[in-house]
């Protein structure tokens, strides 16, 4: 209180003092360490082809994942995602009988999932409905359309060029979808963190109430970000349709909650108002990673999930104990 | 009632108690005494350690240091119901009481009746409740949900609480902040009531008015320190002032020469279902205008509604000439109307983010390039402005949660004054935040008068609605009850007017 | 609002005659009395888990761990069974209720004592839990022929009506009276309701919250126990994705997922309602995969029907509009 200096500075600490200290360097020091971990436990692990198959295990997810790290920035939570992958695929399907071209699939895959995610928007921005609940109720509805289209059938017959977005490679053993995804990585990280959008995301997320008297129109911003968790539902349909080559009902099945683990793991608070689009990135690194090292020591699906669950827990709960254990 | 001889022991006793946070020290060995029969005043700026004190003494905090004794025996509150097993209750400035639960449930939560297995009885707790409401004259069914009372009655369930303990020290945080003016008569009553029954009352308010009706003694904290005590009766208004801004303050309201000029804002025929009704007005550029009238009169509900947050059901805004239409408030704010809310936490700042980027949003369409962030010219804007109002932070990226009441009002109306409004909203601006910033805002408030803004402020506050408008309009029940200017402007006018009591 | 709340109630009573009453239409033999104990007795674990739920939801947490918990104590008690035949049963029922309130202490403990979000806490023990089972299953199954007669008789065994339905009835009845007559249901409204106010009362909102996934994990367990003495099979992936029909029937029984508001009889109309929905589309002749359609429909309506209902009008200010209310 006595200070008589008039002039504030701008900051404190320098962007990369902050940068250092944060989650993304501590995912990014768990990331290396898997990596040589899995290195060593594996002489197959350090094959170009063999990595560029493990890039697979998260590319479809980190591309919905980005659009929900935004939204869960932003308070609020989609958990249809799966479920617009199945009805995405499942309409894609159902196009593919009749001959279409792909192209027409993939605008097809594309709208569904914007229509989905408008939906969503709907119910909660122009109702005024809680997230969480509304999107569990589209979780069960979207997939129900699936289940009621195609019981216990399956599309198959998807045009031979379909392949192409989920097994196609760009160069070399660079293949498509992670070309997609580090595109969509790159927009999504300038959209969060260089625009005006972006920062109505964070003040949204911080506090609603105050982002609206500030004259943001959170509503409208809100209703993007739905429209857009369901078009990367979309993106991923058509790159998971394309890889399989078949759509069954079950197509993506609790896939929603590896992506919010995903972000979660990236550090976005799960209740709103901070994370980054980096810290999605490595997230989705290092869950592809442990996914795979295990799966060359043939450690089945199920157990990974262990791993996948306990990293989510523990990147968590670490940091606290460690503080409560100083004290 | 005589009162009582300074002999006699306190029932509850603070003997240099300390509280340290990270990097702040809240309370530095104060000392207090609650006398059983007397209301004690504890007087303080915004930051004086108040409510830290209060929450020492309800158990919500432990102390780092000192002692607290409670009828000459060393006691500590490890929890909530520590304290209130030794008697000590509070009544908060915001009801801390529970919409959900019923008006009985509300007053045993904590310490419920129990009957046969260890359940709660209700039926005891109902007719338990009933009578504690019946003595001190609330006639409130206890099955009624808290939800369906107003703020007053919530207060009477707040000290039926209180009472339902067997209290003997209860402490009264701000209690009259949200009252209406019957209501606040209302508490006095009871406020002997309690004194009568031999209770000791720590009465926490920024009203000095209040202190000097129903205290008998005073104990001054200033920045966390104690700084005096003694009876009401031997000070007066102006020593206790000194005491608690440490320099004798004279509530001095800018003087101004207004030089009003053509009209800016027009509003007609401003409707609400159940809000306000018929709000007709004009304001002109370099005017104050002073909207004054009891809390819950409709005030903050019409500003709201014209800044685009609730929907009139009818109702035109002509600005500059020309009829705007406002649906929500970033309409308005296109259209030049901003508007600085009482509640700051909620509606004012967003806390968790940088003060730069506070100052900021709502005028990022300017310090950006097709959307794109200029991080530069942010923070030049952000400079601009927090310097204009000389504001008091370590730097920019602070969050302004960390910044004081004052120091947010500052930031909240820095990102007002960014947009270049022509009309600027102040609901309540100097409301809960310490003398020096209260004597900035005012002197700002009139700077910007004289450099052509149009000003509207709500404020409940008699002095400042008189040193500070031009002209007044007074609500009643959501409707405009007087417009007053000149010599019409006195206390007593604007006290008639509020109160819709008829000429004298 | 007592008032409103027991019509929201009422509502749901009516939504549930009046889709018994359309089914009736067409298949009258559905409402005989029989058939609807049938149903009752099919919803039992769904009862038992919404009740569990609704505790948690209340001290505005989400348990989605259930379905997992549910399922990694039935795989034991089926294997506890396999392994030693001898083992009187009510020893092992003690035992899944024993498991089930471990691993919901272990939520509970991630959310009190660490302070992670709940909705974090059980999406990361939903996953360990269920690979739990297939590390000590081997991802194989304990089928009919492998367990006693006894361990698979007791939700079968008939005292007017079967022990399953009796032990819905029996948690209805303890939950009813623990959440209107107890401090600690009360403190679980309060901690929902104004967890702020909650502090001021001396009331531990963590601990509070800690105790409502103690709560859900022991009911989650008994019903692991009871779903697979009743089913005869016990598997990885049993009741998968079940934690949604849960919370489901939370939704739609009028509980607030904000916290706070609920009661037990919404969480039991809840989920009849969607028992009904169940049992009723083979009998209607539609096919089961409209059933995931159907409540999740429900929920959608429910939450905006709740929501609406709910919603502050704005403050009453002008005498006219307080005559009107």
């Amino acid at each position: 209180m006595s200070t008589t200096e008039r002039f504030i500075p701008d900051r404190l600490q320098s962007p990369l003092q902050k940068k250092i200290k944060s989650w993304e360097s501590l995912l990014l020091a768990v990331a290396i360490a898997i990596f040589i971990a899995n290195s060593f436990a594996s002489p197959y692990f350090l094959n170009a082809w063999n990595l560029s198959d493990a890039t697979f295990n998260f590319t479809e997810k980190a591309m919905i994942a980005f659009a929900m790290a935004l939204l869960i920035i932003a308070g609020e939570i989609d958990l249809s995602v799966a479920s617009i992958i199945a009805l995405a695929s499942t309409a894609m399907g159902a196009a593919a009988q009749f001959d279409v071209s792909t192209l027409t699939l993939v605008l097809i895959g594309l709208g569904v999932g914007l229509a989905c995610g408008a939906f969503n928007a709907i119910l909660v921005c122009g109702m005024g409905l809680p997230s969480i609940v509304v999107t569990i109720g589209t979780m069960s509805l979207f997939r129900g359309i699936s289940y009621i289209v195609l019981g216990d059938q399956a599309y198959r017959g998807y045009p031979s060029d379909f392949a192409f977005f989920g097994q196609g490679y760009v160069f070399w053993v660079i293949s498509f979808e992670f070309v997609l995804f580090a595109l969509i990585a790159v927009l999504y990280g300038i959209l969060l963190h260089k625009t005006n959008f972006g920062r109505a995301v964070y003040a949204i997320g911080n506090n609603a109430t105050g982002a609206l008297f500030s004259g943001i129109r959170v509503n409208r911003v809100k209703s993007i970000l739905f429209l857009l968790t369901g078009l990367m539902s979309g993106v991923a349909a058509v790159c998971l349709t394309s890889r399989l080559g078949s759509t069954r009902p079950s197509i993506g099945l609790g896939m929603e909650l590896e992506v919010v683990t995903m972000v979660v793991l990236g550090g976005v608070n799960i209740l709103g108002g901070s994370g980054s689009i980096p810290g999605v990135v490595i997230a989705a690194f290092v869950m592809g990673l442990v996914t795979f090292g295990l799966g060359l020591l043939n450690v089945p699906g199920i157990v990974m999930s262990i791993f996948i669950g306990a990293l989510l827990i523990g990147v968590i709960a670490l940091p606290r104990l460690w503080e409560m254990w100083r004290k | 009632m005589q009162a009582t001889t300074a002999t006699e022991a306190p029932v509850l006793r603070l003997d240099r108690i300390s509280k340290i946070f990270p990097g702040v020290k809240a309370l530095s060995e104060v000392d207090l005494a609650l006398y059983p029969g007397q209301v004690t005043a504890l007087v303080g700026e915004n930051g004086a350690g108040k409510s830290t004190l209060v929450k020492i003494l309800t158990g919500i905090y432990q102390p780092d240091g000192g002692e607290i004794t409670v009828d000459g025996t060393p006691v500590s509150f490890p929890t909530a119901q520590d304290a209130a097993a030794h008697g000590i209750t509070a009544i908060h400035q915001e009801t801390v009481l529970f919409d959900d639960l019923t008006v009985a449930e509300n007053i045993f939560l904590g310490h419920a009746l129990k009957g046969r297995f260890g359940l709660i009885d209700t039926a005891r707790q109902r007719r338990m409740a009933a009578e504690i409401l019946h003595s001190i004259g609330a006639e409130i069914d206890p099955d009624t949900r808290l939800r369906e009372l107003g703020i007053a009655s919530k207060h009477l369930v707040a000290i039926s609480r209180a009472l339902s303990i067997d209290a003997r020290v209860v402490i009264m945080d701000e209690p009259t902040a949200a009252l209406s003016h019957k209501e606040i008569h209302e508490l006095y009553e009871l406020v002997e009531k309690l004194k009568a029954q031999g209770k000791a009352i720590l009465f926490i308010s920024h009203k000095f008015d209040e202190i000097f009706r129903i205290a008998d003694r005073y104990t001054v904290f200033r920045d966390g320190q104690f700084v005096a005590e003694g009876r009401i009766s031997e000070i007066t208004e102006g020593e206790l002032v000194h005491m608690m801004v440490g320099r004798s303050v004279d509530q001095v309201f800018p003087k101004r020469t207004p030089s009003i000029g053509k009209e800016v804002l027009q509003v007609t025929g401003y409707d609400h279902p159940t809000e306000f009704e018929g709000i007709n007005f004009t304001l002109r550029r370099g005017e104050i205008l002073g909207f004054y009238g009891l809390v819950g009169a409709g005030r903050s509900e019409f500003m709201q509604s014209l800044f685009g947050i609730t929907k009139p059901s009818k109702g035109v805004t002509k600005i500059d000439g020309e009829i705007t239409v406002i649906r929500s408030p970033a309409e308005a704010v296109e259209a030049g109307i901003v508007y600085v809310p009482e509640d700051r936490g909620l509606q004012g700042a967003i806390r968790p983010m940088p003060i730069f980027q506070n100052v900021t949003l709502p005028s990022l369409s300017r310090t950006s390039r097709n959307g794109f962030i200029k991080l530069a010219e942010e923070f030049a804007l952000a400079r601009e402005y927090t310097e204009r109002l000389d504001l008091r932070a370590a730097s920019l990226d602070t969050p302004v949660g960390n910044l004081s009441g004052g120091n947010q009002q500052k930031v909240v109306i820095a990102k007002w004054l960014a947009t270049q409004p022509k009309v600027i909203i102040l609901d309540e601006p100097t409301k809960g935040i310490d003398i020096g910033s209260k004597a900035a805002v005012h002197d700002f408030m009139a700077e910007l008068a004289s450099q052509g803004l149009a000003v509207i402020m709500v404020s409940s506050e008699i002095p400042e609605v008189l040193g500070m408008s031009d002209r007044v309009i007074v609500m009643r029940e959501g409707r405009i009850a007087a417009e007053l200017s000149g010599d019409e402007m006195t206390p007593e006018t604007l006290v008639r007017h509020a109160a819709g009591i008829a000429e004298a | 609002m007592t008032q409103l709340l027991k019509s929201r109630e009422m509502i749901l009573t009516g939504a549930i005659v009046v889709l018994l009453g359309i089914v009736a239409t067409r298949f009258p033999a559905f409402i005989a009395p029989s058939n609807l104990l049938g149903v009752f007795n099919d919803t039992s674990p769904l009862i038992i888990l919404a009740i569990g739920q609704l505790v948690v939801i209340l001290t505005k947490c989400i348990d989605l761990s259930v379905a997992a918990t549910l399922a990694l104590t039935g795989m034991v008690s089926a294997m506890l069974n396999v392994a030693f035949p001898d083992m009187p049963v009510v020893l092992i029922l003690l035992i899944a209720v024993g498991l089930g309130t471990v691993l919901g202490a272990f939520n509970g403990v991630l959310v009190w004592k660490l302070g992670i979000p709940p909705i974090v806490v059980t999406l990361g023990t939903m996953t360990i839990y269920r690979g739990i089972i297939f590390l000590i299953s081997d991802g194989k199954w304990v089928n009919s022929h492998e367990m006693s007669a006894a361990f698979k008789s007791v939700p079968r065994f008939e005292i007017g009506l079967p022990m399953l339905s009796w032990f819905a009835i029996v948690v209805v009845a303890i939950f009813y009276v623990a959440m209107t007559r107890t401090t600690l249901g009360r403190a679980f409204y309060a901690v929902g309701g104004n967890p702020h106010a909650a502090v001021y009362t001396g009331i531990n909102v963590g601990r509070t919250q800690f105790w409502a996934f103690v709560f859900s994990g022991a009911l989650a367990g008994l019903t692991g126990f009871l779903w697979v003495s009743r089913y005869a099979v016990a598997y990885v992936d049993i009741a998968l994705g079940f934690e949604l029909d849960v919370v489901a029937a939370c939704v739609i029984g009028g509980i607030a997922i904000s916290g706070g508001v609920g009661s037990v009889g919404g969480a039991v109309l809840g989920a009849l309602f969607l028992g009904v929905i169940k049992n009723a589309l083979p009998v209607v002749n539609i096919s089961p995969f409209w059933q995931m359609a159907i409540s999740g429909s429900a929920i959608i309506i429910a939450i905006a029907v709740n929501t609406r209902a709910s919603r502050t009008k704005g403050r009453i200010i002008l005498k006219k509009a307080e005559q009107a209310a």
